[in-house]
């Protein structure tokens, strides 16, 4: 089953953003802008500056009206585009979670007495069935609720969810006895015993992961939180000191009057680290979003942030390293056999034979000697393979074409009295040390030769694996072959090392070992037989198509059941805290511009010397207070864009890492807000 | 800027400190790791002496909570011990000069200010101390208020290389073999070069001396009431008074002089501090001193490098440091020699040579005040009031940022160590991983505890220098009106609250307000960073330990010390810019302008 995430448009959507403006002046409220404290400090900010601006309109401040009003105006947008950013961060998810919403319709389900088609059934509604209720669903009939098919077999059309069309079939035991609310059955009956409480249903939960109603913050959002709470509190007493300062001033230079409270209002805002502030929820929301985008859930955004920190990935080498199944390579003739007499023995082997492999061998015989695939002969007897002979194949009027194992076709042929080609064994064994399957193929006593079945490593890897690697990421292969096998695997995918014939005590173990020498680890895992690895690794990304209990052990769950998806888990969770260092540095250069728009202007009037300082030659003081605060309030929503698709993700070694940053966060935190503040300056010198 | 010998001085200075720091700081890590010293045959037994009488187990080691509670019950008893040697000096030994009881208020403010190894004086030594309240009382507190220091940053150290414990060590151990093993022969050493030099060390009374030159002034007269009598035209009447003689103090000062240096304390036994010639006599003994007030800032760097296994991230901090006081002394040194318009009006050529000693040289002075200033000793051999604005900016910034410029001895590499986590955490986060310095992950209470000591003395400065400049008491201390007036409450509160001791002088500092805000500055600067640093050194010993890998950011390399760099530049710009505007910086400007 592979649910899809529904996608909504792009967050400029205008429906989107329409909406999102209106949470956001929701949001403005005090009770819930508490939770981001330093955007709370401005719009207590924003309320002094309403009220100075009242009081300059009765004539009580000394102030141009036109200024005060327009520091609240700036202040208060400050305020708003800040939770605009976060609103709008929210409102794909909402989006998403309304359209699954859509997806469950209120059903009335058949409440069965006892498990059995005969008993006798009422009607509830949906809402009212609890865990432990049967229900009888007949062809055409919604599935009121997740359950598991006791009895019957149905085939059943998950479009709803999934959004494939084609049916599939549910039927009671094995794997295949799972079913979901708000699928339909197409034909036959099933019983269902109902497994979730109405509420408690997956898709209920996937509509309360994406709406984020359950969104905590990580323990790494709460340092950085520390951090720039510090910085709020410092720069309040920056602020509160200079008004004593400046009376000092103004009575020891005999002029001027001490910086008013607009200014040092203004002052605050512009140096409290506003700018990561207002962005730092959207960026988390975000960066789930991201991960929804990819059709994967994050059970935590705690998971996410860890993905970024993992330095050891195990994976599965079938379907994440290599293809699921192993294909012929080549035909390796021996005993003097020509290569197209082995292909034509390996053909007719292998045409009764529908695994994957014997396919394989089919392709090879057409594609390298143009061999086609013919009819078998009425006479023909199939030999499937069996646990006791370990060998298929077919006899064709007596003669009896097989292929094996080494061992299994020697026992054969020694049977029939035949003798083993000398060059057999070392052909094999070469086979075998390159990582490949050798299978003999035998006709009748006589061995033709070897087919190389080999592993195909999926292409790209390889240079996936390098980024990791560049990036300090350590990747293990986790595979039941022999160790020569996986060895040469391993070689070949460039995995930096392998645990071959594992077990899955094995990979508890080897996790356990990791994380002892202080690595974190993350796997893959779909088995019930991976939940006690799951439970224990840092990062656990189950398959959709995995069980119950490796369902519950993960943090992470992957619809598409992709394992490969974890590189990109990885990339997601370190975008993320990427994002917030790279604004966090970016807001706090920009404080160094910013005091040389205002310091000099709010102090002009003291010590006209200071003037030396106005390196911007910004027009006037008020001009210059002004461009500063519009500067630091537009400074939000034009980063938005950032904050929501992350800042780029580029795999290299730490340090070069930190030097790209520096260069373009850091330094141009410093140089951006002179262009910006000079550029406003200009602009409003064409008003006044 | 500088001439020949400025150079070979300058150069031949930073050799030695280099030279010197790998010997003492793997001196320093073997005495607090317990391993055997080429001292440990005769002090090893005087140590177990030592906590045989104070029932000491030294193998029993402490969580944070009692690491944290020793010391500050030592400190505390410390400070009543000094506190009642203050109030009751006039009926101590050692008195010859009979010298009066420290007012309450003096006494708190001292007695405060040498436990925090600030050594801030708002008395004279001369006129003001007791040999017995030198020796006894101030020259005690230098050797312990330095190995409580120590001691401190030694448990944060161990947090980094310990796992998964709560043990960080045994306070009373760490604080005995700091002083026993490092301070004291090393203070014993430099005090026998310092007499050499001509420091004086004993116990006479003060000597009177007859004048070379003898000099004059007029004293006004009083009447009975205490008023100036007046002459019929309204002006006072004064009588000429010949003087020809001058009282010379004496005292036991090259043991004090020794210890005030090598434990960053810098209270000085007279007035002038190491301007005075019997504290500080001839070049040697200058360039000593100076030597002396950095070399256990430096080795630490060292010791703390061995400690966690790798030397590079020490001799990276090491780097930080050194980059930031060369870049001060250039500056300072620049300003100084330079000198001021003004000066140059009057012809007077070579520099600004006001404050500061003719046998010291400008580049001499310039060297001793960045040390002075960026660690917390606090001795001075020049009158920082003297200094051009920018000259003066320098000491003040120094002491601003946090006193890690080598900084206090252990404090200064713990308030270092907090910076590097604050570095760590935001270049973390910039490469995509949760932050991890040393392999510890820096976490919510890393960060509290570091924020906390980075800021606890700017915040305390901004308040309190905000409070000082709208009260007339404290207005009215200062000695220059206008900035300069400004400069100097800026520069006592950032003194005290981030333990320098240093005074911009020019402010009367002996008064109430002063005395007791700035005990409180004093107290919050150093116990509020403290205890938090021994709290993470717990946190961090709890934790386990990430090996390093590609990823990871490292942080024994250039690029994360001029990241470090950067970041204290920063906090400090943004935490002081307004207030260094309205003082230093409009001094210059107006100094420019002709004013």
């Amino acid at each position: 089953m592979s649910i899809h995430i529904p996608q909504p448009k792009s967050a400029f959507d205008k429906e989107l953003m329409a909406g999102a403006l209106l949470d956001a002046l929701k949001k403005l409220d005090p009770r819930s802008l508490w939770r981001n404290p330093v955007m709370f400090a401005v719009e207590i900010a924003s309320c002094i500056t309403l009220v100075t601006f009242i009081l300059s309109l009765t004539g009580a401040n000394r102030e141009p009206v036109w200024f005060t009003g327009t520091v609240s105006v700036w202040l208060w947008l400050t305020v708003l585009f800040s939770t605009f950013a976060e609103a709008l961060a929210e409102g794909r998810g909402k989006a998403r979670a309304a359209s699954l919403r859509k997806s469950r319709t209120d059903v009335t389900a058949k409440l069965l007495k006892t498990p059995d088609f005969a008993s006798s059934q009422t009607s509830v509604g949906a809402d009212q069935l609890r865990k432990g209720d049967y229900i009888l669903v007949e062809a055409n009939d919604l599935i009121a609720g997740d359950g598991d098919v006791v009895a019957g077999a149905a085939l059943v059309n998950e479009a709803a969810v999934t959004g494939e069309s084609a049916p599939v079939v549910r039927e009671s035991g094995g794997d295949r006895s799972a079913v979901t609310g708000g699928t339909t059955v197409i034909a036959n009956s099933i019983i269902v015993k109902i497994t979730a409480n109405p509420g408690e249903t997956f898709i209920d939960r996937m509509i309360s992961l994406i709406e984020g109603a359950k969104r905590r913050k990580t323990p790494n959002e709460v340092a950085l939180e520390v951090l720039l709470i510090a910085l709020t509190v410092v720069f309040l007493l920056v602020c509160a000191n200079i008004s004593p300062l400046s009376i000092y001033s103004v009575a020891a230079a005999g002029q001027g009057s001490p910086v008013s409270l607009t200014i040092l209002v203004a002052l605050f805002v512009c140096l409290a680290p506003t700018t990561i502030a207002a962005l730092l929820p959207a960026i988390g929301i975000a960066g789930m979003d991201r991960l929804f985008q990819k059709n994967v859930i994050a059970l935590s955004g705690r998971a996410i942030e860890a993905a970024g920190d993992v330095n050891v990935l195990l994976l599965d080498k079938t379907g994440t390293i290599t293809l699921g199944n192993r294909e012929a390579v080549a035909f390796v003739p021996v005993g003097g056999h020509s290569e197209l007499e082995l292909a034509k023995a390996a053909l007719t082997a292998s045409l009764s034979d529908e695994t994957p492999e014997g396919r394989s061998v089919v392709a090879l015989a057409k594609q390298k000697h143009n061999l086609l695939p013919e009819a078998l002969p009425v006479s023909a007897t199939a030999i499937s393979f069996s646990a006791d002979t370990r060998l298929s194949g077919v006899d064709i009027d007596g003669v009896m074409y097989r292929k094996g194992a080494a061992d299994s076709i020697i026992t054969f042929i020694g049977k029939q009295g035949g003798i083993v080609p000398k060059d057999l064994e070392e052909r094999v064994n070469a086979i075998a040390h390159a990582g490949a399957t050798p299978l003999v193929v035998c006709r009748g006593a006589e061995v033709l030769g070897v087919i190389n079945l080999k592993d195909i490593v999926k292409s790209g890897l390889q240079e996936r694996f390098q980024q990791l690697r560049s990036m300090g990421i350590k990747t293990v292969m986790i595979t039941g072959d022999n160790p020569l096998t996986a060895a040469a695997i391993a070689a070949e995918a460039q995995v930096d090392d392998f645990l071959a014939q594992a077990k899955p005590e094995d990979k508890l173990r080897m996790i356990k070992d990791y994380q002892e020498a202080g690595f974190m680890v993350a796997m893959t895992g779909d088995g019930t037989n991976d939940a006690p690895a799951l439970a224990q690794a840092d990062v656990a990304v189950a398959m959709n198509t995995g069980t119950q209990p490796a369902r519950e052990a993960a943090n992470i769950i992957d619809l598409d059941s992709n394992p490969t998806k974890l590189l990109d888990i990885v990339e997601i969770g370190k975008q993320i805290l990427m994002t917030r260092g790279n604004l966090t540095t970016f807001s706090i250069s920009n404080d160094i511009a910013k005091y040389f728009a205002i310091i000099p202007a709010a102090l002009l009037s003291i010590y006209p010397q200071l003037g030396a300082l106005n390196v911007m030659h910004l027009a006037s003081p008020y001009s210059a207070i002004l461009s500063a605060v519009i500067f630091n309030a537009i400074i939000i929503p034009m980063l938005v864009p950032l904050a929501l698709k992350g800042t780029k993700f580029r795999p290299m070694p730490a340090e070069k890492l930190l030097i790209y940053n520096l260069l373009v966060y850091g330094v141009g935190g410093i140089i951006l807000p002179f262009i910006g503040i000079k550029a406003i300056d200009l602009g409003i010198g064409l008003f006044i | 800027m500088m001439n020949t010998y400025d150079w070979q001085q300058t150069l031949f200075f930073f050799a030695v400190l280099l030279l010197l720091v790998k010997p003492v700081g793997t001196f320093m890590a073997k005495v607090y790791q317990g391993e055997r010293t080429f001292l440990s045959p005769f002090l090893g037994p005087c140590e177990n002496l030592l906590y045989r009488i104070c029932g000491v187990n030294k193998d029993e080691e402490m969580g944070w909570q009692r690491y944290a509670g020793s010391m500050l019950l030592f400190n505390l008893m410390g400070f009543a011990a000094l506190f009642a040697i203050l109030l009751l000096q006039h009926l101590l030994p050692l008195n010859p000069q009979g010298l009066q009881a420290f007012s309450w208020q003096l006494a708190l403010n001292t007695a405060i200010s040498f436990i925090t190894n600030t050594n801030w004086q708002a008395y004279s030594g001369e006129t003001a101390a007791s040999y017995f309240t030198q020796m006894a009382g101030i020259t005690v507190h230098n050797f312990v208020s330095a190995a409580t220091g120590m001691a401190i940053v030694i448990a944060l150290i161990r947090g980094f290389t310990r796992r998964k414990t709560s043990l960080i060590g045994n306070f009373w151990v760490d604080m005995s073999r700091g002083t026993l093993y490092i301070l004291l022969p090393l203070a014993l050493v430099a005090a026998l070069v310092l007499v050499s030099q001509g420091v004086i060390q004993n116990f006479s009374p003060y000597r009177t001396v007859p004048l070379v030159q003898a000099t004059s002034y007029d004293k006004a007269q009083l009447d009975v009431t205490g008023k100036p009598r007046l002459d019929v035209t309204g002006k006072p009447l004064t009588d000429k008074i010949i003087v020809n003689e001058v009282s010379v103090p004496m005292g036991p000062v090259a043991s004090q002089e020794a210890i005030k240096e090598l434990g960053t304390n810098g209270g000085g036994f007279f007035n002038a501090n190491s301007a005075h010639p019997y504290e500080n006599p001839t070049p040697l003994s200058h360039l000593l001193e100076i030597l002396l007030i950095l070399l256990i800032p430096a080795g630490l760097t060292y010791t703390f490098g061995i400690m966690v296994g790798n030397t590079r991230q020490g001799w990276t901090l090491l780097a930080v440091m050194l980059l930031l006081f060369v870049v001060s002394f250039v500056v300072l040194q620049w300003a100084e020699t330079s000198g001021t318009p003004q000066l140059t009006q009057l012809g007077i050529m070579g520099g600004n040579m006001e404050g500061k000693e003719v046998r010291f040289g400008l580049a001499g002075t310039s060297l001793f005040e960045v040390a002075t200033t960026g660690t917390s000793c606090g001795a001075v051999a020049a009158m920082h009031d003297s200094l051009t604005p920018i000259g003066g900016l320098v000491p003040l910034s120094l002491i601003l940022l946090g006193e890690i410029v080598f900084g206090g001895v252990g404090s200064g590499l713990y308030t270092m160590l907090a910076f590097a986590i604050i570095a760590v955490f935001v270049s973390g986060l910039m490469i995509g991983r949760t932050p991890e310095y040393l392999g510890k992950k820096i976490e919510v209470r890393e960060m509290w505890v570091s924020i906390i000591t980075i800021l606890s003395a700017g915040i305390v400065v901004l308040i309190l220098s905000g409070i000082a400049m709208i009260t007339p008491s404290a207005v009215s201390s200062m000695a220059n009106p206008g900035a300069h007036g400004l400069s100097e409450a800026l520069y006592a509160f950032a003194s005290m609250a981030n333990n320098n001791g240093s005074a911009f002088a020019g402010l009367n500092a002996n008064v109430n307000f002063y005395n007791i805000l700035g005990s409180l500055a004093m107290l919050i600067g150093r116990y509020v960073p403290a205890v938090a640093i021994l709290a993470m050194a717990g946190s961090l010993a709890g934790k386990k330990y990430v090996p390093p890998s590609l990823g990871t950011l490292p942080t024994d390399k250039a690029p994360f010390a001029l990241w470090l760099t950067l970041v204290i530049l920063i906090v400090g710009a943004l935490t002081f810019f307004p207030a260094l505007a309205l003082g230093p910086i409009v001094e210059h400007l107006t100094m420019l302008g002709g004013n």
